[in-house]
């Protein structure tokens, strides 16, 4: 079964990477931020899938479901975190949670 | 298989694209599943069935319930696109789109130069991926198993509101003691 190469896939890869980080640094809203985290998972595993296939051996689709677990993980405490910061501050604006100091 | 292929890529691309520019947080959660099921479609194209499953399972189906809970929960609807509309100007966004594009621009370089095409057409079973999973990734798999209670106790605990006490005599000021 002959898909593409592993240069377009790669390619394909950066591009989604690329608009997940275009996103997280145009949007100011925190939960558009944490959809964009998402995309550029994704593009990660998308890698990963793609090496996986090209060399025939099954540790792409391990790492692969590592970073689901991980993404997994990282989504519920971010949600839980945007709750919070909406009971907090009646705003997703990341610009209000200065006064964090951080 | 390969007309198939990017038409799927192009399907990905542009819905991809869709989640980072709409205004309403529902629509780009809809794109955002678009994206992720045609994701899940180039896995299967590929050659990696059992990721592609465990995409529209979890990912798919789980992470994106998580989302639409939270958009329920805090009423995210006209008010935030009209917020939207307003933060997304050209001034804002054209910077970080341009360093991005160049990013992107080294990393096509950088693929430009690797040589000769390779075409994928390895089909990796989910025994295998089993086999490697649970033999030479067993410590692998506990730790993800640790970070995940741990995501559990953690949300939970960022999650739990402070409960007020009614009684004036119950309530806690520590500038007093």
């Amino acid at each position: 079964m002959t898909t593409a190469s592993i240069d377009n896939v790669l390619l394909l890869a950066g591009l989604l990477f690329t608009i997940g980080v275009a996103g997280v640094m145009m949007r100011k809203n925190i939960f558009f931020m944490l959809l964009s985290v998402e995309i550029m998972l994704n593009a990660a595993g998308l890698a990963f899938i793609a090496a996986g296939s090209h060399w025939g051996q099954p540790d792409g689709q391990v790492m692969f479901i590592f970073i689901l677990a991980m993404a997994a993980a990282e989504v519920s405490i971010g949600l839980s975190l945007i709750l919070q910061i909406y009971h907090l501050h009646k705003s997703l604006d990341i610009d209000n949670l200065k006064e964090m100091n951080g | 298989m390969t007309t198939a292929w990017y038409i799927t890529a192009a399907i990905t691309l542009v819905s991809t694209l869709m989640v980072i520019t709409r205004h309403y947080p529902v629509h780009a959660l809809l794109y955002l599943n678009v994206s992720l099921i045609s994701l899940a479609l180039l896995f299967y194209l590929m050659g990696a069935h059992f990721a592609a499953l465990l995409q529209i399972i979890i990912y798919a189906g789980a992470i994106m319930v998580l989302f639409i809970f939270v958009i329920m929960l805090l009423n995210l609807g006209q008010e935030t696109a009209t917020q939207e509309k307003r933060w997304l100007k050209p001034k804002v966004w054209i910077g970080p789109c341009l360093l991005a594009l160049i990013l992107l621009v080294q990393f096509t370089y950088s693929l430009s130069l690797s040589k000769g095409e390779t075409y994928i057409n390895n089909v990796v079973e989910p025994k295998a991926v089993a086999l490697s999973l649970f033999q030479s990734y067993m410590i692998g798999v506990q730790l993800a198993a640790l970070l995940l209670m741990a995501a559990v106790v953690g949300a939970a605990h960022i999650g739990r509101h402070k409960r007020t006490n009614v009684h004036r005599f119950l309530q806690h000021k520590p500038d007093e003691s």
